[in-house]
C-alpha cells in the first residue's frame, strides 16, 4: 500500500483563503528519523504548509499522511475531532513566538497535556517533567513562570512540553525567528540533539547554516510551490533554479 | 435627643445574626455569579445557537430589569409555576445570575482577548476545544478580570441588603428590627454602615491576595 511508502507523505496539498491561493499541489515525502528544512520567502507558504501537517490550518484540498494513518481524513464532526486530537498527541509543535501558558510554571506546562491526556500520576509527571527540562538544559528553572524566562529559556521549555508527549515527528515554525541573536545558538543545540537521536523533524527556518548542518534534504518554496529540494550541499551550493539562486544571494547577503 | 450607643449592645446578638446571614449570602452568591459567569460566557461565545437563545432571554432579564423585580419574580412568581424557594436561597439565587451577567460579559470580553497562539498551542499538544479552553484560554481570561470583578463583588454586597425585602433577616432587616424595638435609627444603621464597611475591607482584602498570587505568574 502506498500510505505505508512514508513516514509523513503530503499528497497533492491545496490551500486556498477565498480567491488567495497559498499552497499550489504540494507533494513531500519524509522517511523516519529524517530532517527536512523549509526556506523560502515571507508570505510563501511555509507555516501553511506546516500546520496543515498537524491539521491546524486544515488543507482545502489533498492529503496529510502520517506513519500510515491519514491525518485530515474525513469523518463526522466529533469522530473527527476525537482523531485529529490523538493525531496531534503525536506531533509536537514549537511555535516562533513559544507560545507558554503564562499561568503555568515550566513544570507544569510540561506535564498538563500528559496528565489530562494519558492520565500520568503526580509522581510520574514529574519525572517525566524533570527528564524533559532536564534535556533542554532548563531542569534548574523547573519551577519558574514563563515571564522570568528569557526568549531561549521559553523556547526550550516549549520544546520540552511538545516532547513530553513523545512524538513521532516534531514541527518548527522558525523556532528562533523571535530570538534575540544571543540567544538562538541554545534553542539550535537542543535541536541538534534532537537530531542525533534520529527524532522526525520539519523546521522551517531562515537559518541557512544551521539548516546546512542538520537537515538531510532542503525544500526551497516560493508562491506556495516547492520550487527545488535536495540535500543542503546541491540546494545551497548548487542550486539548478534561478529563484532560488537569487533568494540565497539576498537572504545570504541579508544576513551578513 | 442625641446620639445614644449604649442601646446597641442589648440588640448585638441580633445585629451580629444578621451581619451572619449577609455575609453567607454575599459568599453564595458571590462564587455562584463568578462560576455562572464563566458558565454564561463560554455559551454566549461557543454554544449551538438553539443553546444561545435561553440564555439570552435570562441575560436580557437580568440585565434590563431592576433587581427588585427579579427577586420578587424568583421568589413570589416561581411559587405560582409549583417552585417554593426558601426566602434566603431565592436570594441567592437571584442575587447570583444577576451579577452572573454581568461578571459574563467581562469574562467574554477576556476570552476573546486572549492571545490565539494559546488556543493553538493547547489544540497542538491534543487538548480538545473543551480542554483547552478550560485549562489554558479561561484561567488566563478570569486572572485579567479579577480586579473588575472585584468591583461587581462589592456592589453585589452591597445590592445584597434588597434581600432584606423579600424576608430574609439579613444586615438591613435586622438594623430595622432593631430600630423598631429602640426607636434609634441613626445608632442602628450607623453600625449596620459599619459592618457593611468591615465586611467590605474583608473581601478587598480577599481580593488582594488572590491578585498577588497572580503577580508572581506575569
Ligand atoms: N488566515 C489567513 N487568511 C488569509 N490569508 C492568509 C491567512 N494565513 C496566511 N495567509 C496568507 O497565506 C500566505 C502564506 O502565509 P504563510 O504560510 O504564513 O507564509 P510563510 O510562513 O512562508 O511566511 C501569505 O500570503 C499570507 O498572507
Ligand atoms: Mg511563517
Amino acid at each position: 500500500m502506498s500510505d505505508k511508502d512514508h513516514f509523513v507523505e503530503i499528497r497533492h496539498a491545496q490551500k486556498s483563503y477565498g480567491s488567495l491561493e497559498v499552497l499550489k499541489d504540494i507533494s513531500l515525502n519524509v522517511e523516519r528519523g529524517q530532517i527536512v528544512a523549509i526556506i523560502g520567502p515571507s508570505g510563501s507558504g511555509k507555516s501553511t504548509l506546516l500546520r496543515a501537517i498537524n491539521d491546524l490550518d486544515p488543507l482545502t484540498g489533498g492529503e496529510v499522511w502520517l506513519d500510515g494513518v491519514q491525518v485530515n481524513k474525513s469523518l463526522p464532526h466529533r469522530q473527527y475531532e476525537k482523531h485529529i486530537n490523538e493525531m496531534r498527541q503525536q506531533v509536537g509543535m514549537v511555535f516562533q513566538h513559544f507560545n507558554l501558558f503564562p499561568h503555568m510554571t515550566a513544570r507544569e506546562n510540561v506535564t498538563m497535556a500528559p496528565m489530562l491526556l494519558k492520565g500520568l500520576s503526580k509522581a510520574e509527571a514529574d519525572k517525566l517533567a524533570e527528564e524533559q527540562l532536564d534535556k533542554v538544559g532548563m531542569l534548574d528553572r523547573i519551577d519558574y513562570y514563563p515571564s522570568r524566562l528569557s526568549g531561549g529559556q521559553k523556547q526550550r521549555v516549549a520544546i520540552a512540553r511538545a516532547l513530553a508527549m513523545k512524538p513521532k515527528l516534531m514541527l518548527f515554525d522558525e523556532a528562533t525567528s523571535a530570538l534575540d541573536p544571543e540567544l538562538v545558538d541554545e534553542v539550535n543545540m537542543v535541536m541538534k540533539k534532537l537530531a542525533e537521536e534520529h527524532m522526525t523533524m520539519i523546521i522551517v527556518t531562515h537559518e541557512m547554516d544551521f539548516a546546512a548542518s542538520v537537515c538531510d534534504r532542503v525544500l526551497f518554496m516560493d508562491q506556495g510551490v516547492v520550487v527545488e529540494e535536495g540535500p543542503p550541499s546541491v540546494v545551497f551550493k548548487n542550486p539548478t533554479k534561478d529563484r532560488t539562486r537569487e533568494f540565497l544571494r539576498k537572504h545570504l547577503a541579508g544576513a551578513a | 435627643m442625641g446620639l445614644d450607643f449604649t442601646v446597641v449592645p442589648g440588640h448585638l446578638d441580633i445585629i451580629l445574626l444578621g451581619c451572619a446571614w449577609t455575609i453567607g449570602i454575599a459568599v453564595a452568591a458571590a462564587l455562584l455569579s463568578f462560576f455562572g459567569g464563566i458558565v454564561f460566557a463560554v455559551i454566549a461565545l461557543y454554544a449551538p445557537w438553539i443553546i444561545r437563545q435561553p440564555f439570552r432571554l435570562i441575560e436580557w432579564v437580568f440585565m434590563g430589569t431592576p433587581l427588585l423585580l427579579q427577586l420578587f419574580l424568583i421568589y413570589f412568581g416561581l411559587v405560582q409555576i409549583g417552585i417554593d424557594l426558601p426566602a434566603f436561597v431565592a436570594g441567592i439565587i437571584g442575587l447570583g445570575l444577576h451579577f452572573a451577567v454581568y461578571n459574563s460579559e467581562l469574562i467574554q470580553t477576556a476570552i476573546l482577548s486572549v492571545d490565539k497562539g494559546q488556543m493553538e498551542a493547547a489544540r497542538t499538544v491534543g487538548l480538545s476545544r473543551g480542554q483547552a479552553l478550560r485549562k489554558v484560554v479561561i484561567p488566563q481570561a478570569v486572572r485579567d478580570v479579577i480586579p473588575p470583578i472585584g468591583n461587581n463583588m462589592i456592589a453585589l454586597l452591597k445590592d445584597s441588603a434588597l434581600v432584606s425585602v423579600i424576608g430574609v433577616s439579613e444586615l438591613t432587616l435586622s438594623a430595622q428590627r432593631a430600630i423598631g424595638a429602640t426607636y434609634r435609627p441613626f445608632e442602628f444603621y450607623l453600625v449596620a454602615a459599619m459592618f457593611y464597611y468591615v465586611i467590605n475591607l474583608c473581601m478587598e482584602w480577599v481580593q488582594r491576595r488572590i491578585e498577588r498570587r497572580i503577580s508572581i505568574s506575569r
